[in-house]
Formats: C-alpha cells, sequence, structure tokens
C-alpha cells in the first residue's frame, strides 16, 4: 500500500512541478500577479509529496517489504537498520530520489529566504528550479522509478552491494548531492536574471551566498569520496581521474570560477556575462555528470547500470535545459556592458586570471573524460585516458594558480596598489621560499624538481593569505565572516598543496623479505617482523605476519597484514594493514612465502596524505563561514534593479 | 542484455574480494630499475575485465596474467613503448591509459597548451580594454572595500 | 551578437558527441577488437579430447572456423551451449574450443554431459594464447578465414542472431 502511495506522491509531486514552473515563468511574464504568488503554493506541495514519497520507500526499506523491486535488488533482512536505510540511494533509482528531495529542499530554502527579493524576480527563480524538479521527476517516473512491485515478492534481498556497507556510504552521497545539486539555486538565479533582461549588483549579492553554500558542500562531498575510497581500495590510492570522480570535480572547479567571478560583478558590476555563463556551466556540469554515470556511455568503477534508453533521455532533458539557458545567454549577454575600468595589477585581474586558468583545468578534465566518445564519434579509433594524461595537464593549469593567489589576494580593487605591498609580498615570498626549500631538503633530502617549488607555492598562499587579516586585527579593525571565510578557504588551499606535494613526492614503498626476529628499517620506522600464524574467517582461511613498529625505539603499532584463502572461489587476496603515525600513513601488505619462515613484505609510507582531506573540509569551512556573512541577509530592496552600493560597516 | 550478465558476473566476483581486501601485486624484481618501470606500466595498463582500473590494481585472473607478461617481457630486455605496443596489439588502444602520442590524439595533448593561448589572449584583452576605460573612471573607490 | 553564441554551439557540439556515444553504447563493453582483418594468432596447444596431440592453428589453413573461448568456470559459457550444439551439428563451419583457464578432468567431464559441439578443443592453461587472441572475459567467438585472417568477433554468448546475421554470410561469401 504504501509504495502505491510513494508511487503517486511522486506523480503528484511532478504536477506541483509542473504548476510551480509554469506560474513562475508564466506569471511575471504575463504580469499575472496571483500567478506569481501561487508559485510558493505550490512548490510547498511538491516538496511534500517529494518527501511523503521519501519516506514511503524509507518505510520499504525499514520493513524489508520485498515486494517492491529496488529494495529487493538493494536491500537483505539481515542488513543493519543503518545500511537499509543508506541503501536508499544505493542504486540509480534511489540516488534520483535523493536528487529531487534533495533540489526541493533547496527550492524551500530559497522560497523562506526570498523576502529580500523582488516577487517577480524570486517567481522566476523558483520557476526555473520547478522546471528542474520537473524535469528529474519525470525520468524517475519514466524510466527509473523505485516504487516498482515484484510480483510474487522476493523471499530475501540481493542485498547492498558489500562495498557500499560503510559508513561512507551513508553520508558521502547526500553531501555530495546537496553540493551538486545546490548549483541549481545559482543557475536558476541566472536563467531569472536574463528572463528578466536584468543583471546588476544587487543580483550578484543575491546569488553568491547561495553559490557559496553549494560549494562549501560539494567540497565535503567530494573530500569524503576521496577519503572513503582510500580506506575501502587500500593501497594508498585516493584520486583515480575516474570519469564519476571527474563529473564531480568539474562543476566544483568552475563553481570555485564562480564564486570569485560573482565577487567581481558584486563589488564593480563587472564580469556580468561571465558570471552569467559560469552559473550556467556549473549546473550544466552538474546535469552533465548525472547523464555520464547513468548512460553508459562510459566505463567507470562507479556507474550505476548503464541503460542507453534512459542515456537518451537525461540527454533530451540536457538539451532542453542547457540548450534553453544558453540560447536565452546569447540573447540576453549582449545588454550586459559595463563601462567600469581596472589596472592590470588590480584584483579584478587577478581574479579574472583564477576563473581563466580554473575554466581550463576543467576543461581539460572534460576533454579527458570525453575524450573515449569524441575519439569514437570522430572515427579516430578507441582512446582511453587516466592519470598519465589527467595529472600533468591540470598541474599545467594550477600551479600558476596558486602563484597568482599569492600576489593577487594583496591587490585592492581597480588600481591594484600592489607597489604599496611589495615589502609584505616580498617578505612571504621569501620565507615560503626558504621554509618550502628547507624543509624539503632538510626533512627528505631527495625530491622532483616540482617539489620545493610547489611546496613554495603552498607556503606563500599560507603567508600571503595571513597578511591581511593579521593587517586589520593590528589596525583594531573587525573581520568580517566574508574575509574570515575566504582566509579559511585560502589557507585549506594552500594545505592541501603542501599536502599533496608531501604525497606525490615522498612515499616511500619498499619491498622486503624478513624472517622473524628480523628489523626492517624504512623511513623513520623500524619493522620488526615477529612470524606469521594461521588466522581463520567466516568464509576464508590464511596467514596473518606480525609486525612490531617503533619509530627511534618507540612503540607506534603492531600491525598484522593477511593472506586470505577463500574457500568458495580459491582466491588469495592480500589484506593491508593501515596505521597512522605522526600524519604518516603506515600501509602493510604481505607478501610471499619465502621458505624457512621468511616472507616478503611491502611497506608503504604516505606521509601527510590525512592533511589532504583536512584541508579540503578547511576549505569548505571557509565556505560555510562566507556564506553566513551578515551582509547577505540584506534588508529587502526598495527599487528593483537599482544598483545597490552598499558599502558594509566593517 | 548478454553483456549486462558477463558484467554483472565480473562485478560482483569483483566486489566480493573487494569488500573483503583488494589483492596486491607483491611482484619483485629482481633489478630496482626494471621493479620501478614494471610498477609505472602496470599502472598504466588497463585492466581490460574491469571498470577502469590498471592491472596493478585488479585482482582477476586476467589482470594476474597481464602483469605476468609484463614482467617476462621487461626481463627479456624489451621496452617500455614495445610492451605497451605489444599489449595494444592485442587489446586496442583502449588498453593504454596514457593516451598515445599520434596525429589522432593531438587534439586531446594539445588541448591544455591550446586553451591556456586562448585563455591568454582573452585576458590581454579584457585587461586592455578594463586599462582604458579606466583613463576615463573617476569614480572614487572606497578605501575599505574589501572583499 | 557573435561571440555569445558560441558557448551553444560549443554545446551543440557536444550533444552531437553524446548522442553518437549512446548509440554505440550497446558496444561499449565490446572494445573492437584490433585483430579484425588482420591474421589470426599463432598457437600449439595440447588437445583436450586426445592426449598426446597438439592442435596447431596451422591446421585450419584453407577452411573457415570458429574459434570459441570458454571455460567451465564460466557461466555464460553454459548458457551459450545450446546454441554452439545447433552451430555445430549444421556443419556449416567448424566449431574449434579454446579452454582457458580451466581444469582438464572438468571441462571433459563439461562436453560429456552436455555434448561436444567442437571439432577439436584446444587447452589454454596458462592464459598466454587467449591474450594473443585479446579474449578479456569469457565466452569469445572469432570467425577465421580460409586465408587465416580474423574477420570477425562476439563478445559474449553466441546467439542465433549472430550466426544468421554475421557468420553464415561471411562464410557464404556475402559480407567480408
Amino acid at each position: 500500500m504504501l509504495p502505491e502511495l510513494g508511487h503517486f506522491a511522486l506523480i503528484l509531486a511532478l504536477l506541483l512541478a509542473g504548476l510551480q514552473a509554469f506560474f513562475g515563468i508564466a506569471g511575471p511574464m504575463y504580469g499575472r500577479e496571483r500567478w506569481s504568488r501561487a508559485v510558493t503554493a505550490a512548490l510547498a506541495g511538491q516538496a511534500v509529496m517529494v518527501v511523503t514519497a521519501v519516506v514511503c520507500l524509507v518505510h520499504a526499506f525499514i520493513n524489508n517489504d520485498f515486494s517492491v523491486l529496488y529494495v529487493a535488488e538493494n536491500s537483505n533482512s539481515a542488513l543493519p537498520l543503518f545500511y537499509r536505510v543508506a541503501a536508499l540511494w544505493g542504486a540509480h533509482e534511489g540516488s534520483l530520489v535523493l536528487w529531487i528531495l534533495l533540489l526541493s529542499l533547496w527550492s524551500v530554502a530559497v522560497a523562506v529566504r526570498s523576502g529580500s527579493l523582488p516577487p517577480n524576480f524570486a517567481a522566476r527563480v523558483l520557476g526555473v528550479l520547478g522546471l528542474v524538479s520537473f524535469g528529474f521527476l519525470l525520468f524517475t517516473l519514466a524510466t527509473s522509478n523505485p516504487f516498482v512491485r515484484l510480483d510474487p515478492p522476493a523471499p530475501d534481498g540481493r542485498d547492498l552491494n558489500p562495498i557500499l556497507q560503510d559508513p561512507g556510504l551513508a553520508v558521502h552521497p547526500p553531501i555530495l548531492y546537496t553540493g551538486y545539486v545546490g548549483f541549481a539555486v545559482a543557475f536558476a538565479f541566472a536563467c531569472a536574471a536574463m528572463l528578466e533582461g536584468r543583471l546588476d549588483q544587487a543580483w550578484a549579492r543575491w546569488t553568491r551566498p547561495w553559490t557559496t553554500w553549494a560549494w562549501a558542500f560539494l567540497s565535503c562531498g567530494i573530500a569524503l569520496g576521496s577519503f572513503w575510497a582510500y580506506y575501502e581500495l587500500g593501497w594508498g590510492g585516493f584520486w583515480f581521474w575516474d570519469p564519476v570522480e571527474n563529473a564531480s570535480f568539474m562543476p566544483w572547479l568552475v563553481g570555485t570560477a564562480l564564486v570569485h567571478s560573482l565577487a567581481v560583478t558584486d563589488k564593480r558590476g563587472l564580469f556580468k556575462s561571465w558570471t552569467l555563463l559560469l552559473a550556467i556551466l556549473a549546473f550544466s556540469l552538474s546535469m552533465l555528470g548525472t547523464f555520464l554515470v547513468r548512460s553508459g556511455v562510459l566505463v567507470s568503477v562507479h556507474s550505476f547500470a548503464a541503460d542507453p534508453s534512459r542515456g537518451m533521455f537525461i540527454l533530451a532533458f540536457l538539451i532542453v535545459m542547457i540548450g534553453g539557458a544558453l540560447s536565452l545567454y546569447a540573447w540576453r549577454a549582449p545588454l550586459l556592458k559595463s563601462q567600469a575600468g581596472f589596472e592590470l595589477g588590480a584584483r579584478e585581474s587577478f581574479l579574472l586570471f583564477n576563473n581563466v586558468l580554473l575554466v581550463i583545468a576543467a576543461a581539460t578534465v572534460l576533454a579527458g573524460t570525453l575524450a573515449p566518445l569524441i575519439s569514437d564519434a570522430l572515427h579516430l579509433g578507441t582512446v582511453s585516458v587516466g592519470p598519465p594524461y589527467f595529472n600533468p595537464t591540470f598541474l599545467l593549469s594550477m600551479l600558476p594558480l596558486t602563484a597568482l593567489l599569492s600576489v593577487g589576494i594583496h591587490a585592492s580593487w581597480k588600481r591594484g596598489r600592489l607597489k604599496d605591498k611589495q615589502r609584505s609580498l616580498l617578505l612571504t615570498l621569501v620565507a615560503a621560499a626558504v621554509l618550502g626549500c628547507g624543509l624539503v631538503f632538510g626533512l627528505y633530502r631527495h625530491g622532483h624538481v616540482l617539489t620545493p617549488i610547489a611546496a613554495t607555492l603552498g607556503i606563500w598562499i599560507l603567508l600571503s593569505s595571513l597578511v591581511d587579516p593579521l593587517d586589520r586585527w593590528r589596525r583594531g579593525l573587525s573581520l568580517p565572516r566574508a574575509v574570515l571565510g575566504m582566509t579559511i578557504a585560502h589557507m585549506g588551499l594552500g594545505i592541501a598543496v603542501i599536502a599533496l606535494t608531501a604525497v606525490q613526492s615522498f612515499t616511500i614503498e619498499r619491498d622486503i623479505a624478513l624472517t622473524p626476529g628480523e628489523v626492517a628499517r624504512v623511513g623513520a620506522y623500524e619493522l620488526r617482523f615477529e612470524g606469521v600464524k594461521p588466522v581463520e574467517g567466516p568464509n576464508y582461511d590464511g596467514v596473518g605476519g606480525t609486525f612490531v613498529v617503533t619509530r627511534a625505539g618507540a612503540p607506534v603499532a603492531v600491525m598484522v597484514p593477511q593472506k586470505r584463502q577463500f574457500w568458495v572461489q580459491h582466491q588469495v587476496t592480500s589484506e593491508t594493514a593501515i596505521t597512522m603515525n605522526r600524519g604518516n600513513n603506515l600501509l602493510l601488505a604481505l607478501g610471499e612465502d619465502l621458505g624457512a619462515g621468511r616472507w616478503s613484505v611491502r611497506v608503504q609510507i604516505r606521509p601527510l596524505v590525512s592533511l589532504v582531506w583536512l584541508a579540503a573540509l578547511i576549505m569548505a569551512i571557509g565556505g560555510f563561514v562566507a556564506a553566513s556573512d551578515r551582509r547577505y541577509h540584506g534588508a529587502r530592496v526598495a527599487v528593483p534593479g537599482a544598483e545597490v552600493a552598499v558599502p558594509e560597516k566593517a | 542484455m548478454k553483456r549486462a550478465a558477463v558484467h554483472t558476473l565480473v562485478l560482483q566476483s569483483l566486489m566480493l574480494f573487494a569488500s573483503l581486501g583488494w589483492a596486491l601485486d607483491t611482484t619483485v624484481l629482481p633489478d630496482p630499475a626494471l621493479q620501478a618501470r614494471y610498477v609505472a606500466l602496470t599502472h598504466e595498463l588497463r585492466c581490460m575485465q574491469c571498470q577502469n582500473e590498471a592491472i596493478a590494481d585488479s585482482p582477476v585472473d586476467l589482470a594476474a596474467d597481464l602483469r605476468n607478461q609484463v614482467r617476462e617481457q621487461l626481463l627479456a630486455g624489451k621496452s617500455d613503448d614495445e610492451i605497451r605496443s605489444w599489449m595494444a596489439a592485442r587489446y586496442g588502444d583502449f588498453i593504454l591509459f596514457r593516451p598515445r602520442y599520434s596525429w589522432r590524439n593531438a587534439w586531446l595533448w594539445g588541448a591544455p597548451a591550446v586553451l591556456l593561448l586562448v585563455g591568454a589572449w582573452f585576458s590581454w584583452r579584457i585587461v586592455r580594454t578594463r586599462t582604458l576605460l579606466l583613463a576615463d573612471d573617476h569614480e572614487p573607490l572606497e578605501e575599505d572595500l574589501r572583499p | 551578437m557573435n561571440r555569445f553564441l558560441v558557448p551553444l554551439g560549443v554545446f551543440a557540439l557536444l550533444a552531437i558527441v553524446l548522442a553518437i556515444g549512446i548509440r554505440h553504447s550497446p558496444d561499449k563493453g565490446i572494445i573492437r577488437s584490433p585483430l579484425i582483418g588482420k591474421p589470426a594468432p599463432s598457437f600449439a596447444l595440447p588437445a583436450l579430447l586426445e592426449p598426446g596431440r597438439t592442435v596447431r592453428s596451422q591446421d585450419f589453413k584453407g577452411r573457415w572456423y570458429l574459434l570459441n573461448v570458454w571455460g567451465t568456470w564460466c557461466g555464460e559459457c553454459r548458457a551459450e551451449h545450446e546454441m554452439l550444439l545447433t552451430v555445430g551439428k549444421s556443419g556449416a563451419v567448424p566449431l574449434i574450443g579454446l579452454d582457458w583457464k580451466d581444469d582438464d578432468a572438468q571441462a571433459q567431464a563439461w562436453l560429456r554431459q552436455l555434448g561436444n559441439p567442437y571439432e577439436t578443443v584446444a587447452v589454454d592453461r596458462s592464459g598466454r594464447a587467449a591474450i594473443d587472441w585479446g579474449v578479456y572475459g569469457a565466452p569469445e567467438t572469432f570467425l577465421v578465414n580460409p586465408a587465416g585472417i580474423v574477420v570477425y568477433k562476439h563478445v559474449g554468448a553466441l546467439t542465433q542472431a549472430e550466426w544468421t546475421h554475421d557468420i553464415l554470410p561471411r562464410v557464404n561469401g556475402g559480407k567480408s
């Protein structure tokens, strides 16, 4: 009964989303005030229906209702309750429901906070969001209905994919999608501006917090995914440039550019059409990502089960939404000219370079991700692209960015005035170089030529970011949250650069053969091999090697990597032992029995790898802090469209 | 339909491993230089039975067989390129994670450089326009109008 | 005005590429074999059912033949077996089996139990021969012409459709 209710709720949601879209767009267009005012009601109804559907689905999972096909395919009565709920988004149909739920929630948030927006504009924004909801609901109901019944019901479910039975599943998709879907808000703001034919600084001020919130969530989501991959897949990899990873990374890159571009539009009314384009692009890349993951056009570890008919549907949806938005852009953008000027050394310049480099990075990742498709379509044969392509090409655009950041952060608006900052610029650079090269050569005494350069760049970002806040503090000025958030986020980036440099340059991997009692020295650690003993598991047996790990004599851990032989499959797998010490990750894997108790073991020491995710988290926190700045929750704009220059009381 | 069945079969057996411990390639070659090349090559070759993994990381039999091939050929003195070509001759260019440096892939490898040039030109034009506009701009900007 | 149409133009191109990608996507799991149009890899492997005998690729020169890669561990090969028996009985094209990474005793039992559609079966215990053929997942079937050139490859269980539309026409001189 409840699944039918859920199904019905989705259908109602579809209709209400359609109404929401209609009222929101046609209302202002035809001057029908009653229509415009009905938008929020339609949205409220849609949201209630969506939540109802989700509750019905969750209920089916919790109560092991295996008459629902989706539950039967992704759950099992023996599955712990926690995972039964999380299994909701464990596969394609359910993840779409999650998309739709989050889109509704974002839309409701916009509606609630739209008090300071002109009514027509708010209606348009919600109308566009309604259009997106409509598309996703239609797609779900037409091709991916989670409430399809199984008759007769399955006796038990096929169980959730074991690799997903991990706490990471509970948090990674919801947070990632919150970010991913959140860019729809910026998209809606952009479309609303284009429909109105007007875009001003006030528009930028309204759009900024929404974009920053979405960006911060996306940052967390990507970091969580990477962290999860590291522990699940073992052996130290945390980013594989897999198409699905890229699908979330590209919106992030463009989203970062958008956050910065909005700052320029807000402050100086510049880059209007560019910001508009970025807002469209960010969400377009989110949608493209959704397409790539579900249509089966690309080969990926993460992709959902492929289905060409779904692919065609999403493609049609993409064409309508993105094609529509870009057509609006081509129509309206030429009107957005401004006469403001700035110097080469001005903040605007640096933000321009930031944008250009980020978009180039995103375009490069896109080229690499779609290369198999493009090559196939142009009859250039098959090509496959992996880290050997992405790593160097990504660095090519991102390294200059880090350098420009450290300089640009000192630049003032309009006239730069970098000459006044020469001292602090030089000081920070020299200090960074000394620290960077010093640490690299002092601690490690080896490395790639890029290592000290990258280390210097990372430290320089850290030092440069602190200059302004320290200056304000010294002069007794307050630090607005927007500035604090920006500082935190930039420092996060600096830490990320340092951490990535360390991991890439200083990971030690060695294979050693040890007899029981022998001690090996790897990096700063000593490993004493105590021998192997048999281990037994529910469906395997094998051996575990005991290693006592010490650092300069002080005990660190006892690690027991295992080799398991499974009874059914006869396959032997190696179970890596992982431990953390002083920011290093130690990984041990048992190798071969070399006879007479002697065993080979592979050791890997990864320095500072945990900092990578911490850095991403710090960036996200910076975003959250910045987005919560009071200036974004300003008073209602009295005259719609007025050039609102609100010099904020510092 | 059958495609899906084969892949599901492979993926399910794959998942069985993954949940319990990723298989590890503990091959060691006698010469450290060869070992380094072995590690690099096995990370550059795709496991053809898996979804987007290198033969270095994959637990399936085929990956082990291919790793063995790489090992044998390295010991026989073949060059990296010869090994890559050998693999591609049998499985197509799809097995290579590093796209070949050929005219066919020129668009891919050239894209970043071309984009950077376009970006530089684009930036230069905008900065020039704005700098010229600055001459006519007498609007004062508040000192504390920070980010 | 012109330059604001560029994003739309780029997107249009992208949409075309994606549409083509979807159209080809059932093939995505089937990587186009680089062996098509090239000489079949040579092999000399022990015969499964005739101890002491070696099956060589030269033995089949001058004839059309189908090389079918299978194993007792492979579920889809089991599903395909019915079709193979039909192919074998038709006598139109000889079926040569390549028993990939399998156990000899189990393979022999399998053929005894389910019927043997093959003219002869070669045993590839190490998997080396299969790699030469670019095999990445059983079952796979290759069609080789009398000149020893691989003209067609099918990945997955062989069905009536491929037999009637792709294999027989080639053998009977239709397509090449």
